[in-house]
């Protein structure tokens, strides 16, 4: 897309306040949010070539961390949130309290689906786990991680989760003015995303990387250690799914097991590959978009709506490499190899 | 000692967990295993295995339906599974993780279409008298154990369907040319094996499978759209945990994560049992990433690199 | 790049070209009708919505309310809590309706009820719940625990069944229903035989069964959900556990559930609700006759579709003493309203929100209907937060 473009996209994003009706910009708002764990996707998998289905848990970390500060920050000294009260608990369980700083539990949004991923793709990619394996051992860890909230209630809230949140940074979080900050909030973070993905792909890291997902042996022949690499595309689609999942948690209003589990997880993939994987502003407009339309099909006519999800998944699938195709003709150079090719050429 | 009895009956509904895991996860094996598909669907073949027998039956009632309805179960679903592999799998071989995203898709639609047949609440079969019952005792030290009679039978039938698979792949000239599609796929091909008609033979013996499993399964719980779901990651866990290609190592994981998991609820909740396990099988599997049983093969190394 | 534009300039058609239907005369007023119409919680949800519906309409042909006629906007929730939220901003910023009935899940209300509070509106939620919970922009009308859980103690430990074993669904209602319960078990002198969670839409009960015999339990507390109850009560049969050997009081069990699951697995079995539909009453003949006229003849009835029809019932009667559709207004002459005969029997709010209304025990029967054969007399007065469990919690509304 040219620069003129680009900037009618920009203005028209940051315009929406005064054009749309507030319903809509509320849903345009909470969309741009789910954008964020779509980019993360694209990270790990559109450039580093590592499908995780359990991007769920990092968007759970990084909703619940703000959900439970959101829960304890106008309560008077001494008194529990409401859920903990009737789970029988009296008091405030340890690993809670340090959540009624706003800045700590900020830093959780960020540090917790960091520190996470990081450790969980040190332990994979070391040991040369790849490909498929890493799907389906993320997808696992999205049940266990959605089951283990279900089951504590006390704690978590449970199948509920978290809800009914009334001040945030000494704003009113159900006023019209903290909904519109919060829209430009997104919409910056989403912006700024879209920009500093072009700027890494061009630096040696961004190189490195993509070199990595074409053809990985030939990168570790020449001396590089791919592991580290991929754990940081990994870490970093881990903090955009964390900040999405806290920017969601403050359009909705509620953090619950139903966003975190394998269902949802799988959404934020099909987001990505319907957006082309690689292309950051692709990724954003296939979900708004996406959810836009599931938004209206849903409400006119909820059978057809899984009709048509299942139907894009295949159709998106099946259309991938002929897409490929018509846009490296586009563009006059190709952009891929496909893994299989790498083994050929291996062999 | 109501806990000797506790002790045994759950070592025994270990085993029957474990004999459905292993039903859903040898069809797995075969599929993922043999032609690197990851089939997100297989739990919705299961499931269109669980409504065939349902429909069987409805319609004849008596002794033999049970064994009736895993041969319509097998049938049905493998045909669908070729039908399927026609459709969209080929035109994937060497996408792995594109089979994963398509066949979701496929899971989706055959999910809806089962709730638009036969509605969203779950339909249920009832088990001809043979099979209703329990073997129980009421006496000694064993009181108030109860093993079902229906428990049995799917023990029995993953037993025979393990046996099967592996008299196919060991004793006949289609079970040859899997295995030697599984050892060098090029190869093969070059002998004049003809690697798509083997493709297509294992996919549909693998949904075939899922669907007799599907046929078994409705004996002991209802028969739902989403009962797919709820095996699913649980199934190539297991998978993964025997090592993938290998069946010996799926019975083993099978067994192994069924009664791990009846042995956990004994002392947490269910819920949290499940958390325990996956996560125990995710840390295992930083041990031995291979799986129990790790079978050399050109197709699954050079493919785990891919 | 291209592909995405075409896609954000298709989403912009989709949304241009779906206006709302329906008539803007001011002769009409809308409310918005916000139940699952697709995913887990459809099947028990969608026959709420046709009750509430129902009521809609017959509201219209006796001439309306306050002169207007009702206009039903109805949306999906889609069984995921932030869908709820989200459709129910839509119904209350786009739709501008006067109010709204709807929800069947604690996670829904739960997750509506911070919009309905920032909105100032006014949610009707028709389902047994957990309590717990005293918000002004919410009208209770479904069961508190003490409407359900305790009357279903009573008759237990009237027959002489003090070993419960509890077995639940992993979410919140079982959770809640069963330390409410186990506070009041000790209490009475009766013996907590076990507990015992499985994950929502679960299908293996092999080890709950296995502890359940070896408990001892002379009673077992059902509060599973859905299809698992299937799974449940095929896996007790099987180990020789049927309803005549074992008692199970079921709370998540209705008619319509009774069918699908089959009344042969479960006749035998009790439930406790706050309405039957072999209640011999003269509003309810008339309303099943209504109901089964238009849904179906053998359409099942339920506790909840009779809470979210006679909800409509309740908020015409609020408008009309407020003599206006202002939520605030409405809720306030909710409280002030007098007995109402419904097919539930005589009910009226009482001033925190929720509803007196009477319990009733029943014996599910091979036909899938349900003999009555305790009810408590007299509608019981709601109380959100049990006062044994949660001493000192009060809701103050008015």
């Amino acid at each position: 897309m040219d620069r003129v473009g680009k900037s009618v996209l920009l203005a028209g994003l940051f315009a929406a306040p005064w054009v749309l009706s507030p319903y809509d910009l509320s849903l345009v708002g909470r969309f741009l949010a789910l954008a964020l764990p779509s980019l993360g996707v694209m990270w790990v998998w559109g450039y580093a070539g590592v499908l995780s289905l359990g991007q769920g848990v990092f968007f759970g970390l990084g909703g619940y961390a703000l959900a439970m500060h959101l829960k304890v920050v106008g309560l008077p000294g001494g008194e529990l949130p409401d859920f903990m009260v009737w789970n029988g608990l009296t008091t405030l369980p340890w690993w809670w309290a340090p959540f009624r700083s706003a800045f700590f539990s900020l830093l959780m949004v960020v540090l917790l689906p960091a520190a996470s991923a990081t450790a969980l793709g040190f332990l994979l990619f070391r040991r040369r786990v790849t490909g498929v394996y890493v799907s389906l051992i993320t997808q696992a860890l999205a049940l266990a991680f959605s089951t283990l909230l279900i089951s504590q209630q006390g704690l978590t809230g449970g199948f509920n989760g978290l809800t009914d949140f009334t001040t945030f940074l000494g704003a009113d979080v159900t006023s019209a003015d903290f909904h519109r900050v919060l829209y430009w909030v997104t919409a910056a973070l989403v912006a700024s995303v879209v920009l500093g993905t072009r700027w890494v792909l061009g630096t040696d890291f961004g190189r490195l990387l993509l070199a990595m997902r074409e053809a990985e042996n030939r990168v570790r022949f020449l001396g590089y250690d791919p592991a580290p690499c991929k754990v940081a595309a990994f870490a970093t689609s881990a903090v955009l799914a964390g900040a999405g999942g806290a920017l969601f948690t403050l359009h909705v209003g509620v953090v619950s097991p139903a966003q975190v589990g394998v269902v949802p997880s799988i959404e934020m993939v099909i987001w990505a590959a319907l957006g082309g994987r690689t292309n950051p502003v692709g990724v954003v407009a296939a979900t708004v978009v996406g959810n836009l339309v599931k938004d209206r099909i849903s409400s006119a006519l909820p059978d057809a709506w899984l009709y048509l999800a299942g139907l894009l998944f295949i159709a998106t699938v099946l259309a991938g490499p002929a897409l490929g195709r018509w846009r490296t003709r586009l563009r006059g150079r190709p952009t891929s190899l496909r893994p299989e090719q790498e083994v050929a050429y291996v062999r | 000692m109501q806990e000797l009895a506790l002790a045994l009956g759950q070592l025994f509904n270990g085993l029957s967990v474990g004999s459905i895991l292993l039903l859903v996860g040898l069809g797995l094996a075969l599929s993922f295993g043999l032609m690197r598909v990851i089939n997100m669907a297989h739990g919705e073949l299961l499931m269109v295995g669980g409504y065939l027998a349902y429909l069987v039956h409805a319609s004849m009632p008596g002794a033999l339906s049970p064994v009736v309805a895993l041969v319509v179960g097998f049938w049905g679903a493998g045909l669908l599974g070729a039908l399927l592999e026609w459709l969209v799998i080929r035109h994937l071989y060497g996408r792995p993780l594109d089979t994963l995203l398509a066949t979701w898709g496929v899971g989706l639609l055959l999910q809806q279409a089962a709730r638009n047949l036969f509605g969203p609440t779950g339909v249920e079969v009832t088990a001809p008298t043979w099979l209703q019952g329990a073997f129980t005792v009421n006496h000694g030290m064993l009181a108030a154990l109860s093993l079902p009679h229906v428990r049995f039978f799917v023990l029995a039938v993953s037993a025979a369907v393990l046996l099967g698979l592996w008299a196919l792949l060991y004793g006949t000239r289609l079970g040859l040319y899997v295995r030697s599609v599984n050892q060098d796929r090029e190869v093969s091909s070059t002998l004049g094996i003809p690697t798509p008609w083997v493709d297509r033979a294992v996919f549909a013996l693998g949904a075939g499978l899922a669907g007799a499993g599907g046929a078994a399964l409705a004996l002991v719980s209802p028969v739902t759209p989403t009962v797919g779901q709820s095996y699913i990651v649980d199934a190539f866990l297991v998978v993964i945990l025997g090592g993938v290609g290998s069946l010996l190592g799926t019975a083993l994981a099978s067994a192994l994560v069924g009664v791990l998991s009846s042995a956990l609820q004994v002392f947490t909740s269910v819920s949290f049992s499940k958390v325990l396990l996956l996560v125990s099988v995710v840390a295992f599997l930083q041990i031995r990433p291979k799986g129990l049983i790790w079978v050399r093969s050109r197709t699954l190394e050079e493919g785990s690199h891919g | 790049m291209m592909r995405s534009l075409a896609l954000a300039i298709l989403g912009t058609l989709i949304s241009v070209s779906v206006p709302t239907r329906g008539p803007a005369a001011e002769s009409w007023v809308k409310v918005g009708v916000l139940h699952s119409l697709s995913g887990t919680m459809a099947i028990s949800e969608v026959t709420v919505k046709n009750a509430t519906l129902l009521a809609v309409d017959e509201i219209n042909a006796a001439g309306g309310v306050l002169g207007r006629r009702v206009q039903a906007v109805v949306e999906d929730g889609a069984s995921e809590p932030a869908t709820f939220a989200q459709k129910a901003q839509k119904l209350i910023q786009q739709d501008r309706v006067a109010t709204v009935f709807g929800g069947w899940t604690s996670a829904s209300r739960k997750a509506m009820l911070p919009v309905f509070e920032r909105f100032r509106h006014l949610l009707w939620y028709p389902v047994q719940f957990e309590g717990n919970e005293c918000s002004p922009n919410i009208m209770y009308s479904g069961a508190q625990p003490n409407q359900q859980l305790l009357p279903a103690l009573d008759w237990a430990f009237q027959r002489g069944h003090r070993q419960v074993f509890l077995v639940g669904s992993d979410y919140v209602f079982p959770r809640t229903a069963n330390l409410i319960l186990k506070k009041h078990i000790k209490e009475r002198g009766g013996v907590v035989a076990g507990e015992e969670y499985v994950p929502l839409g679960g299908t293996d009960f092999s080890s709950v069964v296995n502890k359940i015999r070896a408990s001892g339990a002379t009673v077992v507390f059902n509060t599973i959900n859905g299809d698992s109850n299937v799974a449940f009560f095929k896996q007790m049969a099987a180990a020789g556990l049927t309803p005549d050997k074992l008692p199970v009081m079921s709370f998540s069990i209705a008619e319509q559930e009774a069918k699908a699951i089959g009344p042969s697995l479960l006749a035998g079995s009790y439930a406790t609700w706050n309405y039957f539909q072999s209640l011999p009453l003269p509003a309810n003949r008339r309303f099943v006759a209504a109901y089964q006229a238009r849904y179906g003849r053998d359409a099942a009835i339920t506790d909840p579709m009779v809470h979210g029809y006679v909800d409509v019932l309740l908020w015409k009667a609020a408008v009309e003493r407020a003599k206006s559709f202002e939520p605030d207004s409405v809720r306030k002459a909710a409280v002030q309203l007098p007995w109402l005969e419904t097919p539930m029997g005589k009910v009226r709010f009482d001033r925190n929100q929720s509803l007196y209304q009477v319990a009733y025990v029943g014996q599910l029967d091979r036909s899938g209907q349900f003999r009555i054969l305790w009810d408590s007399r007299q509608p019981i007065r709601p109380e959100p937060y049990d006062p044994l469990v949660f001493p000192g919690k009060t809701c103050k509304l008015h």
